[in-house]
């Protein structure tokens, strides 16, 4: 199952045309968006915006797309967030270290995706209904760490995860990319991501063939709460305080976005998280170009609307077989039998 | 006339509590604790109640009409002196203000309006956001003084009534001043983080050095705003003047180390003047004004920022 360069070059075809279009609209409405320049000790520019801008939705897609593979969702992320960003002020303005900040704001991620993952795989929950339990209640949690306030801090070392920079580059930059290539090798260069593609396409028959369903399902919804985790703890820096009323609000939307703008099926089975997080640029991308074009905000959410409207049209299993019918109408047709690469939904075998 | 008897009959029955304040029992249905400014207000409203002696109740309604709707009814089986209500929409009150009306309870209406005949309540106490938005609009065209001045605004949520109105009367602020002109004007959801990531991308889009001002609809889009010129390498308050809404203990701070330079003043304490109005109306009948506008006061760097910082920051903000 390990994915090749030239077929995951394939796979990601599709969302690399998209952000290569997004990106020139974002030229469009605004000729200097590629000038990169150093300035203050760090790179500069719209680019480095939307790959900084991005980094939240960016991260909280990594754990989804693994959640969705399984056939679940995950809706909680958005309050995970508010709830880990808060656990980390609240430690560090009680005199602790950025460290243990850290560490303490990712295992309350990771308890919050372990409860969402016992309520789907051992009580067997619908996802949507399991996971919807946290999203209301977790802006509640994270307001009672905070007491209601936005909880400001000064501890460096923390703001540096939202606000610093690594050799010039900023941290939720670094932090992203990293998480990304090491989830990606996980599941790549193991057989995990084959299991849990398993789960997604038939849990009863994953089950009969061996697989510890229960386990693995657990791991997933954990994976993406520690995700959501650090995502909060990078927003709360980057402010330097935890707003647990807006933190990461309605982002597990824009994360569910990601992983179908990804080509991955909201039915489980095959993933892609390079897609996902290239999904996650593009809409960082349809953000840039909102803000740049100097529109009236009346306007944001219509024009995020049409775009993200034309990008899902473009990408649906019809257009892409109309795409392929023509193709294989040409005269050098009839390559090896390809699905058309917008519909990866893999059906048993 | 027949209004007058029972006012006056509901003023000599309330005559021995109005004589002895520590009697008076009112009821407080707050929204609940959506925003900071709304958690000081709820700490200076129990402030002012206990400074006058007022047995206060108070009912939390997680942001429900119900709740508050449940709150008042409850309030009026107790025979409560009074009501406060703040309430969450504009809407659906008439039934339960006629029920308070027939108790021959008062009801003052803090920071927000309802839409009902106004004869179903005694006062409102609200700030004026028009108002608001024209003293930062004055502010900004007094310090330019006849300078040209390329603003760039930080609007609230989009269609809400503070966000529409800030932006109105700032607008009426400058509009008498030469080269005053907003060339960017996006929202940042009232939000610290959404102040950033827009204020980023105003900067790179104008310039920075292009950009001689930033009107913030609240401090805490401001206060996001400050981070994002700082780390473009500028200096908030001198490179780009900042004048926003609420003085929020931040933004105290912020004016006092000189990131900031003007906050106007949302004050929380709606209850002082709504009390006042109430135990004048209790003990002699004096019937106030349907509305009362609380001062919108505006603080710049003259100001003892640092002082009024430690002032306000234990109330909840």
């Amino acid at each position: 199952m390990a994915t090749t360069t030239p077929s995951l070059l394939k796979r990601i075809t599709p969302q690399l045309i998209i952000l290569a279009v997004v990106l020139g609209l974002n030229l469009l409405v605004f000729p200097d968006f590629f000038d990169v320049s150093f300035r203050n000790g760090r790179i500069f520019g719209n680019l480095v915006d939307v790959f900084n801008r991005g980094a939240p939705v960016a991260l909280l897609c990594i754990g989804m797309t693994l959640v969705i593979a399984t056939k679940g969702i995950d809706l909680s992320v958005g309050a995970v967030m508010a709830i880990a960003g808060a656990t980390a002020a609240s430690l560090v303005t009680d005199g602790h270290g950025w460290g243990t900040a850290l560490i303490g704001a990712l295992a309350t991620g990771a308890l919050c995706g372990a409860w969402n993952g016992v309520l789907v795989a051992v009580l067997r929950i619908q996802p949507i209904v399991a996971t919807l339990v946290l999203m209301v209640a977790g802006r509640g949690i994270a307001q009672l760490i905070t007491e209601g306030t936005i909880l400001t801090f000064n501890n460096e070392g923390l703001i540096r995860l939202g606000a610093g920079t690594v050799l010039g580059i900023p941290t939720p930059i670094v932090i992203w990319l990293a998480l990304g290539t090491l989830a990606t090798l996980a599941v790549r260069r193991t057989a995990l991501g084959m299991l849990i593609e398993a789960i997604g396409v038939n849990e009863a028959s994953s089950r009969l063939a061996g697989i510890n369903s229960r386990v693995l399902l657990i791991c997933v919804y954990l994976a993406s709460g520690l995700c959501a985790a650090l995502a909060g703890v990078i927003v709360a820096a980057d402010i330097k305080g935890a707003d647990a009323n807006n933190a990461g609000l309605w982002l597990e939307l824009d994360a569910i976005l990601a992983v179908v703008i990804g080509g991955n099926s909201l039915l489980g089975g095959r993933f892609s998280i390079v897609a996902s997080l290239i999904g996650a640029l593009i809409i960082q991308s349809v953000n840039s170009v909102i803000l740049l074009s100097g529109m009236p905000p009346e306007f944001n959410l219509v024009i995020k609307a049409i775009l993200i409207l034309a990008i899902l049209v473009i990408q649906s299993p019809k257009i892409g077989h109309l795409i392929y019918m023509l193709r294989a109408s040409g005269p050098e047709s009839l390559p090896e039998r390809a699905r058309p690469s917008a519909a990866p939904k893999e059906d048993a075998p | 006339m027949n209004v007058k008897a029972t006012l006056l009959a509901s003023a000599i029955t309330l005559a021995p509590f109005a004589a002895m304040a520590a009697d008076l029992t009112i009821g407080f249905s707050q929204i609940g604790s959506e925003s900071g400014w709304r958690a000081a207000e709820t700490t200076v409203t129990k402030q002012e109640a206990e400074m006058r002696g007022i047995d206060l109740k108070f009912a939390d309604a997680q942001q429900k009409q119900e709740n508050q709707i449940k709150a008042i009814r409850s309030f009026i089986a107790q025979g409560v002196d009074a009501i406060l209500l703040a309430p969450v929409v504009a809407t659906g009150w008439d039934e339960v203000l006629e029920e308070a009306a027939d108790a021959e309870i008062p009801v003052v209406l803090l920071d927000r309006t309802v839409d009902a005949s106004d004869d179903l309540y005694l006062t409102a106490v609200t700030s004026d956001l028009v108002h608001e938005g024209r003293v930062a609009g004055q502010w900004l065209a007094d310090e330019m003084a006849g300078e040209p001045c390329r603003i760039v605004e930080l609007q609230g949520t989009t269609g809400s009534s503070p966000a529409i109105d800030r932006k109105k009367g700032f607008e009426e602020g400058i509009a008498g001043a030469e080269g005053l002109e907003i060339v960017r004007s996006q929202t940042g959801d009232f939000t610290r983080s959404q102040g950033k990531v827009v204020m980023e991308s105003f900067l790179k889009a104008e310039g920075g050095e292009n950009i001689c001002a930033l009107y913030a609809h609240n401090d805490d889009m401001a206060v996001g705003a400050i981070q994002a010129i700082k780390e473009a390498g500028l200096n908030p308050g001198t490179d780009i003047k900042i004048v926003a809404i609420d003085a929020v203990p931040d933004a105290h701070l912020a004016i006092a180390n000189g990131e900031m330079n003007a906050t106007i003043e949302l004050t929380p304490n709606m209850a002082g003047p709504a009390l006042d109005a109430l135990e004048a109306y209790l003990a002699d009948g004096t019937a106030p004004e349907k509305w009362i506008q609380t001062e919108s006061k505006l603080y710049t760097a003259a100001d003892d920022n640092q002082a009024v910082y430690e002032e306000k920051k234990g109330l909840g903000y």
